[in-house]
């Protein structure tokens, strides 16, 4: 089993600025790209044509409108584990993926004896019976009775914020210079 | 209108209907062009000033994360799911340490014997490690290390079931 391997996508240092400013999120004035161009040391042409490139890359998913689902109740978050045949777990996946109520699907390793799931799914919705309900229907609609899974709600969200990957101080220092 | 009780002790506050088609417009696709919030005011109909102060508005009520790219984590650097077992009288302390370690970005409490989950990113996967060894002595505990081995689906911007919400 090895991790989804990605060529990395090289970067200046202004670029790496600029991904670490972006990591914070775009800020919302009316000339947002200028705003982070004058911050980086770039020009606002060349932000917006990086962006771009990073769009096209899969480096950036999505752009838009990050939600706190919780602060809008949605807060019955339901973590579904399952304990798949390795043989198996990546078709099972994409069935679950093709799910409208699953929000995260992965694969992740077992950790025997302690961890038998090696299937991740998430479930988020508005009350914890809804979401057992769901979970019910994609059992039946996949025929998945005979696979152990167990369902572990959250009782606390303690931290909800976006990843950070760059180095620390990248976005606070403008003349910041750090190897990869 | 709908009201939305914020963790309980903040005032109840109201996404109106302008809020609500701002979010369902744009959780993607925010265009990269030189005044974007012009941009999605004019195809929603409304002035560049309104969209700018709903948004700011929206980010201050912690309705919003905020507005920005989502990064796609297996080309962003390193991240793994982690997950510590600790007694109960101690989650929340656990969590506090959990918290304050560098790369942490989510941390939640959930119903099984391993009751504290967490995402953890770094540049990279020596980062990574060495954050992971510093928080595991720290917290006296072994951490169960859940790299992401493949990803299926992931993708959090989906459609809010405001219906539901006003009915939950």
């Amino acid at each position: 089993m090895s991790r989804e391997a990605h060529d990395p996508i090289p970067c200046t240092d202004a670029e790496r600025r600029l991904r670490a400013l972006l990591e914070r999120g775009l800020p919302i004035t009316a000339r947002p790209w200028q705003r982070l161009a004058e911050q980086c040391g770039m020009c606002e042409a060349e932000v917006m044509a990086c962006v771009q490139r990073w769009q096209q890359a899969g480096l950036i998913k999505r752009l838009g409108l990050v939600v706190k689902h919780h602060t809008l109740g949605i807060r019955a978050n339901a973590m579904v584990v399952w304990d798949v045949p390795d043989d198996a777990v990546g078709e099972l996946g994409r069935r679950l993926a093709g799910e409208a109520a699953v929000t995260l699907c992965y694969r992740r390793p077992r950790r025997l004896p302690d961890w038998p799931y090696n299937l991740f799914c998430m479930i988020h919705g508005t009350r914890r019976d809804r979401v057992l309900a769901s979970l019910d229907e994609i059992v039946e609609r996949q025929a998945l009775q005979a696979i152990p899974h167990r369902v572990l709600f959250s009782l606390k969200a303690y931290k909800q914020r976006g990843g950070r990957y760059t180095r620390e101080d990248d976005a606070h220092d403008s003349r910041a210079c750090h190897p990869a | 209108m709908l009201s939305i009780d914020l963790a309980g002790w903040l005032p109840m506050v109201s996404l109106d209907a302008q809020d609500r088609c701002l979010i369902d417009a744009y959780q993607r696709g925010l265009p990269i062009c030189e005044r974007p919030y012009a941009a999605m005011a004019e195809r929603l109909g409304v002035s560049e000033e309104e969209v700018v102060e709903r948004l700011q508005r929206l980010q201050s009520l912690e309705v919003l994360s905020r507005v920005g790219p989502v990064f796609d984590h297996a080309r962003a650097g390193a991240s793994l799911l982690g997950a510590v077992a600790v007694p109960p009288e101690q989650r929340d302390a656990a969590a506090a340490v959990i918290n304050r370690c560098p790369g942490v970005n989510h941390n939640y409490a959930r119903e099984h014997r391993y009751n504290l989950w967490f995402v953890m990113t770094a540049a990279d996967e020596a980062q990574l490690e060495a954050r992971l060894d510093a928080l595991e002595a720290e917290l006296g505990e072994p951490l169960l290390r859940l790299p992401m081995l493949e990803g299926f689906h992931i993708d959090l911007g989906f459609p809010i079931p405001w219906a539901e919400l006003e009915g939950a």
